[in-house]
């Protein structure tokens, strides 16, 4: 047992810093749209690039998905999965949305 | 234990268990694969939200349904259940005793149950002033989007029932283990797709 108790810390330190980040991050996206901080275009730019780098911060810590050779193949498929994501709104976002400024 | 030994999503046993985690590689990166999948359902239900965003038909648009509050508090809950799911996982790992184990099962449990209250709390009111999923297109897709994650979260609540009483049952035997990682991915995974909801549906709807 004793010879665990490194790792042991090692991994709760992950936990714990990954739930300092994630309540670090969405503190300041509620904060900055709570108290209206920039003009609405800026406030969403940055409510999405905070939810984005939150969404990094729980792969990381909570998932334990990294840059490491052993876990590339989980990586590779959030990024296959992202790419077809991608892809399938960014697609259905651009066609609909021209669809209705026709229709308008 | 060598650097080149496979690793799968989530907390790994291979420190502590060996034999566990040959088992689990295998099983683990199926459901990682059936996460995914899941993945492209949310994100087209987010593509259906981002299109009938602004099809209110004349009824209450995100502004007038939306409320911080009680979406900052369900925020809290599911972020903080996370986070003692994450410690159910060290005290399997580390072998702390199933004391300690059930005691971050059943707060995990707990603070599902009560981000599942809150959500139900806030459709009903919605519903009740007019602004249910038949109103528009608009709540349509809203309700289809948040729904579907509370439906999610409501499953990983009863998978969490049944983890408890497995162990109970069988002990930390080699499937159990399993399963619980495999819960592990799957509540770790819903409050993402959370993060994703509360960014992309009610901060976006509260900037107007």
């Amino acid at each position: 047992m004793k010879k665990h108790s490194d790792t042991y810390r090692r991994e709760l330190r992950r936990y714990v810093l990954g739930l300092a980040f994630a309540v670090l991050l969405t503190g300041a996206a509620f904060a900055a749209v709570l108290w209206h901080i920039a003009s609405p275009p800026i406030l969403l730019g940055l409510v999405f690039g905070l939810g984005l780098l939150q969404v990094i911060v729980h792969f990381h810590f909570f998932l334990h998905i990294g840059l490491k050779k052993s876990t590339r193949d989980d990586l590779q498929l959030i990024l296959f999965s992202t790419l077809i994501i991608l892809l399938m709104v960014g697609g259905t976002l651009v066609i609909l949305m021209n669809l209705r400024h026709r229709m308008m | 234990m060598t650097a080149e030994e496979r690793l799968h999503p989530g907390l790994n046993l291979h420190h502590t268990d060996p034999h566990a985690h040959a088992a689990a590689v295998g099983p683990l990166f199926g459901f990682w694969l059936f996460l995914m999948s899941d993945a492209i359902i949310f994100a087209l239900l987010f593509a259906t939200y981002g299109v009938l965003l602004h099809g209110t038909a004349g009824g209450p648009g995100p502004e007038g349904v939306f409320h911080i509050g009680s979406i900052a508090i369900q925020t809290a809950l599911l972020l903080a259940s996370s986070f003692t799911f994450g410690m159910a996982s060290l005290s399997m790992k580390y072998g702390r005793g199933t004391g300690k184990l059930f005691g971050w099962l059943a707060v995990t449990l707990m603070l599902g149950l009560g981000f599942l209250g809150m959500e139900l709390h806030d459709f009903t009111t919605m519903i009740a002033a007019g602004a249910g999923p038949d109103r528009s297109g608009f709540l349509s897709a809203f309700f289809a989007l948040v729904a579907t994650h509370g439906l999610h979260v409501l499953s990983g609540s009863v998978w969490l029932v049944v983890m408890i009483a497995q162990i109970k049952v069988f002990g930390l035997d080699l499937r159990v283990k399993t399963n619980l990682m495999r819960l592990g991915l799957f509540w770790h995974f819903l409050d993402i797709i959370w993060v994703g909801i509360f960014s992309v549906v009610y901060l976006h709807g509260l900037i107007g």
